[in-house]
């Protein structure tokens, strides 16, 4: 029988500590869907997805009401569209990308992600149209989200596409400049991208998933945190196995939520992502559960460490309560996403390079980070190449979504509203690289990729 | 279905009446009821089955609701699985 302290205790996490299920994706294939006219190719798209996805948002409200438990997104993430775009005889996918924006309207969710490509050793014709198109399509349209993969540890880094996207990241942030280049924050560019990431604005449904599947999101920063204040000064011992414990409770209702969403929905069971996301809301942040930890503001010396220790401990915690894990699993550090980072970027604890090094031991990578608007194309493939070889030589996932705000300096305020949250303009290097990102060509795939 | 509801508000006379008759009249049946009285604030827990209930959760959330408003504390009704997922193995 439940004891009294047990369901009060649940209720508290909800209520006071923001405990949630971050996102039900439901990746659909677009397999399906090719046909050299385009026309025809967006409506098979826009059918496809209503179709397949027209109870998500009923279902996701119905689970919801019923647990008590808020689940605050419900998403649709596809085939990277330059694989099924491929067949059509257009020049352009930005259609493919309202078609999109279409459906996802239709089904009232509020991100769809998988106008991507993975050119992480080279570029077919689509991939080249896709790349070429995301600029546009992330101008004209206000859900869709963009991913490109430009490495991985079997085939080392496509220095091409890094280059490449150094200038479609600007070219996103001018053509959305009126609106604080939000553009760049519906964009990031991956190494090891993985095929079940539930989290926007980098799912997209993998090659090798099946038809359509539930991905979850867990969440809860707050819940872990108010744990901490139970344990302070203890060791770091303590430390690690109280998260542990609240990341199984955490990951035991993303895998009940799972678990009816997809009996509901008649969908394959995905995986649970093991993740702490963070919000902008207060009592919501993954920089105040390393402050808890003692450190006076995230950024200071002892932060990777502490953010080492988190993320191994949630993996740990939650791996025992899902039945298949994936996704990008681990803590996330968005800058504007965060209070805690938010803050620590305005009183200068929290920098671009402090970031990089927190990114060698977390889940992903720079991420949502705005810097001054004439930052060149080419510092930011430097810096996407920086990140990608840390993906590629640590075998891990990592991102960049830098948002390079056009008239805005170091120390000006971005507002992106929502979940996307604001942030101050971070300084970027003011050493060049542009030699080094003109050369083009390939990173060879490192020693440890020959693992067979 | 078995669900949770909990109660949470300012002690009175009448709360556990009011809800169990709330209950009552829709057919759903307490199965066990726990409750505590910490700083003037009245906690309560209620385990009750709906298998033969009149009426669905949805519905009896909102009564539930009603209920709550009328006397002055929060009632939740949830499905007991979200408990034993996070407290049992």
């Amino acid at each position: 029988m439940l004891l009294i302290d047990e369901i009060f205790e649940t209720n508290r996490m909800i209520a006071q500590n923001k405990l949630d299920v971050r996102t039900i994706t439901m990746g659909i294939s677009l397999r399906g869907c090719s046909h050299p006219d385009i026309k025809v190719f967006c409506d098979n798209v826009y059918d496809k997805i209503t179709q397949t996805a027209k109870d998500l948002v009923r279902v996701g409200e119905d689970i919801e009401a019923e647990f008590g438990v808020p689940i605050i997104n419900k998403r649709v993430s596809v085939t990277p569209v330059a694989v099924v775009a491929e067949s059509c005889r257009a020049d352009s996918y930005v259609p493919v990308a309202e078609a999109m924006d279409r459906a996802a309207k239709e089904l009232g969710i509020n991100f769809i992600g998988g106008f991507s490509a993975l050119v992480d050793k080279h570029e077919t014709e689509g991939d080249t149209r896709l790349i070429n198109s995301i600029p546009e399509a992330l101008a004209r349209t206000e859900r869709v989200c963009s991913s490109v993969n430009i490495g991985t540890t079997k085939s080392g880094i496509n220095m091409d596409a890094v280059r490449k996207m150094g200038s479609i990241v600007k070219q996103t942030a001018n053509l959305t400049a009126d609106r604080d280049a939000i553009g760049c924050a519906k964009l990031v560019i991956f190494a090891n991208a993985v095929q079940d990431n539930p989290f926007m604005a980098g799912a997209f449904h993998g090659v090798g998933e099946g038809s359509s599947a539930i991905n979850i999101g867990v969440s809860g920063p707050g819940v872990v945190k108010r744990a901490l204040e139970d344990v302070k000064g203890q060791s770091l011992d303590i430390v690690a196995e109280t998260v542990k414990r609240t990341a199984f409770k955490i990951t035991r209702i993303g895998q009940l939520v799972a678990r009816e969403a997809s009996k509901r929905l008649g969908v394959t069971m995905g995986i649970i992502d093991l993740s702490l996301a963070p919000t902008p809301a207060i009592g919501d942040s993954v920089a105040h559960i390393l402050e808890e930890m003692g450190i006076e503001s995230c950024g200071a010396p002892g932060t990777t460490a502490a953010l080492a220790l988190l993320n191994d401990a949630v993996k740990k915690g939650g791996l025992m309560a899902a039945q298949h894990v994936g996704g990008l699993s681990g803590a996330f550090i968005p800058v504007s996403e965060d209070a805690g980072m938010i803050a620590a970027a305005e009183c200068g604890s929290l920098t671009l390079e402090k970031l990089e090094a927190m990114t060698c031991v977390c889940s992903v990578g720079l991420d949502m980070i705005a810097i001054p608007g004439d930052t060149s194309a080419e510092t930011i493939s430097a810096i996407i190449a920086d990140e990608a070889a840390i993906g590629m030589i640590n075998n891990k996932t990592t991102a960049v979504r830098l948002i390079p705000v056009p008239g805005k300096k170091v120390g000006d305020r971005v507002e992106f509203g929502g979940l996307l949250g604001y942030c101050p303009v971070m300084a970027v290097s003011r050493f060049k690289s542009d030699d080094f990102i003109a050369r083009g060509g390939r990173i060879p795939a490192p020693l440890r990729s020959l693992t067979n | 279905m078995k669900i949770v509801v909990t109660i949470i508000g300012q002690d009175r006379v009448g709360i556990v009446a009011k809800v169990s008759t709330a209950m009552a009249e829709v057919n759903v049946n307490v199965l066990d009821i726990n409750q505590n009285i910490m700083h003037g604030f009245f906690n309560m827990v209620m385990i009750a089955d709906m298998g033969a209930a009149k009426i669905s959760l949805k519905d009896l959330q909102k009564r539930l609701d009603n209920v709550g408003k009328e006397i002055g504390v929060e009632i939740k009704a949830q499905s007991e699985d979200i408990f034993n997922v996070m407290h049992r193995i």
